[in-house]
C-alpha cells in the first residue's frame, strides 16, 4: 500500500512556533461568588455543570439573600488561570446565573462557620474552655460530658483548632464552607 | 378572553408565528391535543404527526436550520420525552432554536413514580439551553415567552417546557394576556463587538502575510453570509468552513479552499498549518477540525467572533477575542475597513495564493472515476449536478456525510443540513420532513447509508401521511463505513460488528410505505436512476446504491495528528 502521508514541514519553517492549547499551569484555590435567582433547578444547573465538564467543586454554600428572589452561591475551586476562566463564563451562561465574580481575583474576606461536638471528661474542660476561648469560639451545648463548640474563621483557623482537639472524643464536626465577601467599597449585588 | 392551560398553549404558538408542532400524542398531553383539535380552524399550527418522537425532533431541527425558525415539538411525558432526548441532544450541540412543550404528570403526582413519570427538566437539563417545569396555569404563557426567547436569540439552542396535566385541565379558565415583550435580568446576549477589538482586528488582519479566514456554524446561524462574502471579497484571502459552516460561503468561489478538519482538504488544512492570522468567525475550534491542538496553526495569530464568551479561548487561546453577533461584528469590521487607509499586503498575497495553488495541485479528493463499482463520490458528483447544486440536503452520520460536504457544492447558507456536533445517526430522514414541509416546492435529498437510515426508517411513514417527496440516496456499501474505515487503519483490519448481514430489501421496503423504490448497482445507471428518481416530483424515490464497500475518506487527519499530517487516498489499496 503506497502511502502518501505529508509531512513536509521542518519545525518552525515561519519562525518560532506559537504554544497552542489551553496551557497546563498551576491548579490555584478559587473562591467564586454567584448570584443566580432564587427558582427550582437552579442549584442543579450549577452542580450539573461542574460535574459534566469535570471541574471540581471543594465547597458550596447557598442561600437566598436580602432580595428573596435571589440566591448567592459561594463556590471554592481549583484550577489553572484558563480553567476558571471557563468556569466563570459557563456560570455566566447559564440562564439563571445573574452575575458571577471571581473574588481571589482581588482583596477579600473570607469566613467559615464549623460546629463540633466534642466528648470531654469533667475534670479536662478547663482546658477545652480555654481553647474555645483562644480560638473566639462558643460552647453553645452541653449535655453530660458531650460539648457543641461554635467556631468561625478562616478555613486554615479551623483547621486548627481541630488539630489542637487531639486527644478528645470528637464526635462530630460540622462545616459550612466558607462564605466570602470583597473588601472596601466594592460590592456584588444584582 | 377566558382560555384553558390547552387552549392559551395553542394561542401561544400561534403568536411566535409557528406554522407546525411536530409531535405525537399521549396521556399527559391530552389535554392540549384536544385544544388543538378544537383550534384547528382558528389558525393554529398544523401538527404533524411523526411516528417515533425522536423524529419529532429531528424534523422540527430541519425545519430549524432550513428557516432560521424555531421548531417545535410537543410530546407526552415519560418515553415521549426520553425518547425526544437524542433530537434535543441533537440541536443543543450544533446551536440549533428549538421549542420542546412535554407533558408532564399531574403536579400533585409528581415524585411518586406516578404512570409515565420521568423528571424531564432532570434528564434534559445537560442538553438544553434552558429549560421550565410549569405547573400553574397561570405560568404557561410568560414561561413560552421566555423559552421562544431564550431559544432564538444570543447562541441559539433548545428549551423544553415541562407542563404538568393539570396546568392544561380544560375546567380551569383564566383571562389570557401574551406578553408582548420579555426582559430577562440574567440573560443579555451581547448586541455589537467592542470596537476596540474591532479595530484591533482589522489591523492584524490587514497586517497578515499569510491570511487564512475559517468559518462555522455560527455564519449560518447568525445570518452571517452577507457581510462574510462583501469581508472576503473585499480582503482576498483565502477561506475555509467547518462542517457546520458549508454554504456561508459559496463553494464554487475561488478563494474558498473546501472544508478543513479531519476530512478537510489538502490545500485547506495545509493553509491552516501555515497561516500567520488566522480569523476565526462562529466556529468553536471542535477537536475533528483542530486536530492535535499541539501542532494547530503553530505560526499564526488569531483572532475569534462569537457570540458565546464560553467558545473563546475554551481549546484554543486567541489573540483578539470579539464577542458578539457574527453579522453584526462582520459589518463593523466592514466600516472599519473603510476607515483605515491600510491596504492588504498584495505582494505577500500574491505569494501566499501561489503556495495555496500548489497545494490543489495535490488533487486530494481525486478517486477512481473508472471503477466497474460505483464509487460513492461518483453519486454525490452526479447528484450535484442533477440538482445543478440547488437542493437542500440532509445528511446522516458516517462516510456519506464526508463525501456529500466534500463532492457537494453549496453555494448557499441553510441547504446544506446534519448532526455536526453530536453525530446523530437516524437524523437526516426526519430532518428533510421538516425542510421539506418547510420549503414544499424545493428539491429536498437526503443523502444516507444503510446503517444511519435504519435508525429512523419508520419516518417513511409519515412521509407518505403529508406527501413529503423527499429523496433518499443511500449509499448501501453493506458496512457501517466509517466504522469499518477505522478498524482497517487503526485495529489491523478487525472487522467488529461493523457488517450488517441481513439488510432488508430497501426497494421492497419503500414500496411497502407507500414510495418508489429503486435500485442502482452498475456505475452505467448511475446518472439515469439518479434522472429517474428526481423526475417523479412528487413522489418520494428511495435510491437503494450499492457501491463500492472498500471505499475510504480521505483525506484523513489521524487522530492526534496536526493539520499538516494528512493521509492522501493511497494509489491502489485493497481492503485489509
Amino acid at each position: 500500500m503506497l502511502d502518501r502521508t505529508r509531512d513536509r514541514l521542518p519545525a518552525g519553517r515561519f519562525g518560532p512556533t506559537l504554544p497552542r492549547g489551553i496551557d497546563k499551569g498551576k491548579h490555584m484555590r478559587h473562591v467564586i461568588a454567584v448570584l443566580l435567582e432564587n427558582e427550582a433547578g437552579a442549584l442543579s444547573r450549577v452542580a450539573n455543570l461542574f460535574s459534566a465538564r469535570g471541574y471540581n467543586i471543594e465547597a458550596l454554600s447557598v442561600a437566598p439573600t436580602d432580595d428573596e428572589t435571589v440566591s448567592r452561591m459561594t463556590i471554592v475551586t481549583q484550577g489553572t488561570d484558563e480553567i476558571i476562566e471557563q468556569i466563570t463564563k459557563q456560570l455566566n451562561k447559564l440562564i439563571d446565573v445573574i452575575r458571577v465574580i471571581d473574588l481571589t481575583e482581588s482583596a477579600h474576606i473570607e469566613r467559615e462557620m464549623m460546629l463540633v461536638k466534642v466528648a470531654v471528661p469533667r475534670e479536662e474542660n478547663g482546658r477545652l474552655g480555654q481553647l474555645v476561648e483562644i480560638f473566639r469560639g462558643h460552647v453553645i451545648d452541653v449535655a453530660g460530658d458531650t460539648y457543641t463548640i461554635e467556631l468561625t474563621g478562616t478555613g486554615t483557623k479551623l483547621d486548627a483548632f481541630v488539630d489542637n482537639l487531639q486527644g478528645y472524643d470528637l464526635i462530630e464536626v460540622v462545616r459550612s464552607g466558607p462564605l466570602a465577601i470583597a473588601r472596601g467599597g466594592r460590592a456584588l449585588r444584582v | 378572553m377566558q382560555l384553558s392551560g390547552g387552549e392559551i398553549l395553542i394561542e401561544c404558538l400561534k403568536r411566535e408565528g409557528v406554522e407546525f408542532i411536530f409531535g405525537y400524542p399521549g396521556g399527559a398531553v391530552l389535554h392540549i391535543y384536544d385544544a388543538l383539535f378544537r383550534m384547528q380552524d382558528d389558525g393554529a399550527p398544523r401538527h404533524i404527526l411523526v411516528r417515533h418522537e425522536q423524529g419529532a425532533t429531528h424534523a422540527a431541527d430541519g425545519y430549524a436550520r432550513a428557516t432560521g425558525k424555531p421548531g417545535v415539538v410537543l410530546v407526552t411525558s415519560g418515553p415521549g420525552v426520553t425518547n425526544a432526548v437524542t433530537g434535543i441532544a441533537t440541536a443543543y450541540m450544533d446551536s440549533i432554536p428549538m421549542v420542546v412543550i412535554s407533558g408532564q404528570v399531574p403536579s400533585s403526582v409528581i415524585g411518586s413514580d406516578a404512570f409515565q413519570e420521568v423528571d424531564a427538566t432532570g434528564i434534559t437539563r445537560p442538553c438544553v439551553k434552558h429549560n421550565f417545569l410549569v405547573k400553574r396555569v397561570e405560568d404557561i404563557a410568560p414561561t413560552v415567552k421566555k423559552a421562544f426567547h431564550i431559544a432564538t436569540t444570543g447562541r441559539p439552542g433548545p428549551v423544553l417546557v415541562d407542563i404538568t396535566k393539570d396546568a392544561t385541565d380544560p375546567r380551569v379558565k383564566i383571562p389570557f394576556e401574551y406578553p408582548e415583550t420579555i426582559s430577562l435580568r440574567s440573560y443579555k446576549p451581547a448586541e455589537a463587538g467592542h470596537p476596540g477589538q474591532i479595530k484591533r482586528a482589522v489591523e492584524l488582519l490587514l497586517a497578515a502575510k499569510r491570511p487564512m479566514i475559517y468559518t462555522g456554524g455560527g455564519v449560518v446561524l447568525g445570518e452571517g453570509s452577507e457581510p462574510l462574502r462583501a469581508l472576503v471579497r473585499r480582503l482576498g484571502y483565502p477561506i475555509t468552513s467547518t462542517l457546520m459552516g458549508l454554504g456561508a460561503y459559496p463553494a464554487t468561489d475561488r478563494q474558498f479552499l473546501g472544508m478543513l478538519g479531519m476530512h478537510g482538504t489538502y490545500e485547506a488544512n495545509m493553509a491552516m498549518h501555515e497561516c500567520d492570522v488566522l480569523f476565526a468567525v462562529g466556529a468553536r475550534f471542535d477537536d475533528r477540525v483542530t486536530g492535535n491542538l499541539e501542532h494547530f496553526c503553530p505560526y499564526a495569530k488569531i483572532i475569534h467572533i462569537d457570540i458565546d464568551p464560553s467558545s473563546i479561548s475554551k481549546n484554543v487561546k486567541v489573540d483578539v477575542p470579539i464577542v458578539g453577533p457574527v453579522k453584526r461584528v462582520l459589518e463593523q469590521m466592514l466600516e472599519q475597513l473603510d476607515k483605515t487607509r491600510r491596504k492588504p499586503d498584495e505582494k505577500a498575497l500574491a505569494a501566499w495564493w501561489q503556495q495555496i495553488e500548489e497545494w490543489k495541485k495535490v488533487d486530494c479528493l481525486h478517486y477512481d472515476r473508472d471503477s466497474k463499482k460505483i464509487k460513492p463520490q461518483a453519486v454525490i458528483e452526479a447528484l450535484y449536478r442533477i440538482t445543478e447544486g440547488r437542493a437542500y440536503v440532509t445528511s446522516d452520520v458516517g462516510q456519506h456525510q464526508m463525501w456529500a460536504a466534500q463532492f457537494y457544492k453549496f453555494d448557499e447558507p441553510r441547504r446544506w443540513i446534519n448532526s455536526g456536533g453530536l453525530g446523530t445517526m437516524g437524523f437526516g430522514l426526519p430532518a428533510a420532513m421538516g425542510v421539506q414541509l418547510a420549503h414544499p416546492d424545493a428539491t429536498v435529498v437526503c443523502i444516507t447509508g444503510e446503517g444511519s437510515i435504519q435508525m429512523c426508517i419508520q419516518e417513511l411513514s409519515t412521509c407518505l401521511q403529508y406527501r413529503l417527496p423527499v429523496k433518499i440516496v443511500s449509499l448501501n456499501n453493506r458496512y457501517l463505513g466509517m466504522v469499518r474505515q477505522w478498524q482497517e487503519m487503526f485495529y489491523e483490519g478487525r472487522y467488529s460488528m461493523s457488517y450488517m448481514d441481513a439488510l432488508p430489501d430497501f426497494v421492497k421496503l419503500a414500496e411497502a410505505y407507500g414510495h418508489v423504490g429503486l435500485r442502482v448497482e452498475d456505475p452505467k445507471d448511475l446518472e439515469k436512476t439518479l434522472q429517474d428518481a428526481f423526475a417523479m416530483k412528487d413522489r418520494l424515490v428511495f435510491l437503494d446504491v450499492i457501491t463500492d464497500p472498500t471505499e475510504n475518506v480521505y483525506p484523513m487527519i489521524a487522530q492526534g495528528k496536526g493539520h499538516h499530517e494528512m493521509h492522501l487516498a493511497p494509489e491502489e489499496r485493497e481492503l485489509a
